[in-house]
C-alpha cells in the first residue's frame, strides 16, 4: 500500500493529480490519500479528507511507501516508523502554502537516507517508475534530542514566575501545557 | 508528542488545531480552529477558544512549537502567569517564522531546532525533534 499525505491545512492537488495518474496508468488499487480540503476528485486513489492522528499513523505503520508534502509531521512519522518517503514541496508561487518553507525543508531533509525529494510531479513520477525507492535500515527515536529535553526538563523544574496580572488571584496547581504536532 | 519525556511527572494538556484520537494517552485534549494571519475572522473564534482553554486549565508552563495558535497561546498564557517556551518549527530551515520572530520576544525560553538559527540574544539551539 502507498499512503500520500499532503496534511490537512491546504489542499495540494498538483501531488494527488499526479499520483492519481500514476495509479490509474498502472493499475494500482492500493493507493490511499489524505488530501485536506481538496476540491480535486481521483479517478483511481482512495481519498479521506482528514485523518485524526492515531488513524494516519496507522496508514503510515501499513504502507511500504509515503508520499507526501514536505511537511515535517509526515517526515517524522515515516521516520519514526521506518518507512521510506517521498517528499515534493508546496511552492508559495503556485499559492501552495504562505511561503517557500518546504523548498528549504526538503534542501535539508534531502540528505538523509530513507527521504527523496521529488521537485515536482513529473519527477515524482519518474521515480515510482523506476521503484527507485530507498530500503530504510531502522526507524528514529521516538523522542526528540536529549539536549532538547533536557532544557525543557530544567525549565519546568525551575520554580513558577511571580504571577503577574489575572494570574495573581487565580492560582491552581501545576500544570504541563503543551500545544502541537510535534 | 516527541517532547514528551520532558514532561514526565507533570499534569499535561494538549491543545491542537487536529483531531488527534487516542494518541495524547489519555491527557486532557483541547481542540481549537486552525487561523492565520490572513484569516482575521477565524482568528478571533481561535483567541476566543482560547481565552476560555486557559482560564480553565491555568497553566503554570505553556510550551508551542506554533504557529498563530500556539502563539496566540504563549501571549494568553504569559498574561495570566504562566511560563512560556517557544520551540521554532523545525519546518522553519532558512529563518525563524513570522509567529516565531514575535514569540522571541515574549517567551520566557525560545529554541530553534536549528545551530545556524540560534542568536547569542535568542532564540537558542539545544537540539532538535529529530
Amino acid at each position: 500500500m502507498i499512503f500520500v499525505t499532503v496534511g490537512v491545512q491546504l489542499p495540494f492537488d498538483r501531488l494527488i493529480r499526479a499520483m492519481d495518474d500514476w495509479a490509474g496508468r498502472h493499475g494500482r488499487d492500493d493507493v490511499v490519500a489524505q488530501v485536506g480540503e481538496s476540491a480535486y476528485v481521483p479517478h483511481t486513489i482512495d481519498v479521506r479528507p482528514r485523518l485524526a492522528a492515531d488513524e494516519f499513523r496507522a496508514y503510515v505503520e501499513r504502507a511500504e511507501l509515503v508520499v507526501a508534502h514536505a511537511g515535517m509531521g509526515s517526515i517524522l512519522t515515516a521516520l519514526e516508523l521506518g518507512k521510506p518517503i517521498i517528499v515534493m514541496p508546496r511552492r508559495a508561487a503556485l499559492g501552495e502554502h504562505r511561503n517557500d518553507h518546504q523548498l528549504a525543508t526538503s534542501r535539508r531533509m534531502a540528505s538523509h537516507a530513507a527521504i527523496t525529494v521529488a521537485q515536482d510531479g513529473d519527477d515524482l513520477v519518474r521515480m515510482l517508475d523506476a521503484s527507485d525507492i530507498p530500503v530504510v535500515p531502522q526507524r528514529i527515536a521516538s523522542h526528540a534530542d536529549d539536549g532538547l529535553i533536557n532544557e525543557l526538563t530544567s525549565f519546568i523544574a525551575q520554580p513558577p514566575a511571580q504571577p503577574r496580572f489575572v494570574g495573581r488571584f487565580l492560582r491552581r496547581p501545576r500544570l504541563g501545557f503543551s500545544f502541537g504536532e510535534q | 508528542m516527541r517532547l514528551r519525556p520532558a514532561f514526565r511527572g507533570c499534569e499535561i494538556v494538549f491543545v491542537s488545531t487536529l483531531d488527534q484520537g487516542n494518541a495524547t494517552g489519555g491527557a486532557r485534549f483541547h481542540r481549537v480552529p486552525d487561523a492565520n494571519r490572513f484569516e482575521k475572522l477565524t482568528l478571533v473564534k481561535l483567541f476566543v477558544a482560547m481565552v476560555r482553554i486557559l482560564l480553565v486549565e491555568r497553566p503554570d508552563v505553556v510550551v508551542s512549537t506554533g504557529a498563530a495558535p500556539g502563539y496566540i497561546a504563549l501571549r494568553l498564557g504569559s498574561l495570566l502567569g504562566a511560563r512560556t517556551v517557544w520551540i521554532d518549527s523545525i519546518a522553519n530551515v532558512d529563518e525563524l517564522s513570522m509567529s516565531g520572530r514575535m514569540a522571541t520576544k515574549v517567551a520566557d525560553l525560545c529554541l530553534t531546532q536549528w545551530p545556524h538559527l540560534a542568536r547569542p540574544e535568542g532564540p537558542h539551539f539545544a537540539g532538535s525533534v529529530v
